[in-house]
């Protein structure tokens, strides 16, 4: 959680038990490059203590970004999926702390655009949590959730 | 910004808290054995300042699945009241409620209501033992509950952390542990409240 990794094929990156935060995959089929970032908030500018960079939607993404390219991957050539960004609980109150799953995801689709990285496939919202792997050999991304068949996208 | 910072804890506020969790936790365990009629233990709280790569080691592993029952605690303070317990022992709950006798995975939307409903009692004591010590008005929302992984569940209170640093403290207690029905009762304040509760009880 507020991490980010990168690896390459035959390696693959997994985090377990996505809730509200996001998991934005991030691959470079030519090279097999491969980038996972777990995002918890949005952006790092509505946030006063904003130095763990893996945290945020638009910092994480471009520092994966970054990484990525640095190991070799064709910043042209990478394409992004994304999953979580669930809402786990429903409560009457609070609706800007419940709603964040929702925020998350749009502010990653948001910072894609903005990097100019395609957005394949996403796996998004609902009330459930996921767990993901990203296969650096195919740049599959696998969503297993409970009581769920497993997804690939 | 709050009289706590994160990064500088000293141990008579992790007394206090660690206090804190065991008198609400205390009322809430004794409210349940009361409902239920049988004896549970508890064991002594610890209050928890953990990063957010360690935090679900509390309960164990992050796919882990759990019975969460989330309550948002409203009045003088903020934050968030949890209830987690694995599935056996959530049915175990329910038969001795409802006269059942439902094993698995699965759960009703009946029983999903009694789980609810038991959430709502033992919160109210926990809660209500806080606000007669430090006498301030804490109410619980009314409860909202899910059964996936443990880190999906706990990364709902961990993101309210995020909003401020990168550790998230929180007061928990496991109660009946190695017996039918065990579960962790977790208090988790956002960070004035603590700075509330703290000089309510004039330790800050």
């Amino acid at each position: 959680m507020a991490d980010l990794k990168i690896c390459k094929a035959p390696d693959s990156l997994t985090t377990l038990g996505l809730g509200s935060c996001v998991g934005v995959a991030l691959y470079d089929s030519s090279t097999k490059v491969c980038g996972l970032v777990h995002v918890m908030l949005p952006y790092s500018t509505q946030i006063r203590n904003n130095s763990n960079i893996a945290k945020f939607a638009d910092t994480g993404i471009v520092e994966c970004l970054r990484l990525m390219v640095a190991a070799g991957a064709n910043r042209n050539r990478i394409t992004a999926k994304i999953a979580g960004g669930a809402t786990m609980f429903t409560l009457s109150s609070n609706n800007d702390t419940m709603r964040v799953g929702e925020r998350n995801a749009a502010a990653c689709k948001e910072v894609l655009k903005k990097e100019n990285i395609r957005l394949l496939a996403e796996d998004t919202g609902l009330n459930y949590g996921r767990t993901v792997v990203l296969d650096g050999n195919t740049g599959n991304y696998l969503i297993k959730a409970v009581g769920k068949p497993d997804k690939v996208i | 910004m709050g009289a706590i910072d994160l990064n500088d804890m000293n141990q008579t506020y992790f007394d206090v808290l660690s206090e804190i969790g065991n008198i609400g936790s205390g009322n809430a365990t004794t409210a349940l054995a009361q409902l239920l009629n049988r004896k549970i233990d508890m064991s002594v709280p610890r209050v928890a300042l953990l990063g957010f790569d360690h935090f679900t080691e509390l309960i164990g592993s992050e796919e882990d699945l759990m019975l969460g029952i989330l309550f948002g605690i409203e009045g003088d303070i903020d934050g968030m009241m949890m209830f987690l317990l694995r599935p056996e022992s959530a049915h175990v709950l329910v038969n001795a409620l409802m006269g059942t006798d439902n094993h698995g995975q699965e759960f009703t939307e009946m029983e999903l209501s009694a789980v609810n409903e038991v959430g709502n009692i033992i919160s109210g004591a926990y809660l209500n033992s806080l606000a007669t010590l430090t006498n301030m008005t804490i109410v619980p929302t009314p409860p909202s509950c899910t059964l996936d992984m443990a880190g999906a569940i706990l990364s709902v209170p961990a993101i309210e952390f995020g909003k401020i640093g990168d550790k998230m403290l929180m007061i928990e207690t496991q109660m009946g542990q190695g017996e039918a029905i065990n579960g962790y009762f977790l208090l988790i304040p956002n960070l004035e409240s603590y700075d509330k509760i703290l000089s309510a009880l004039h330790v800050i």
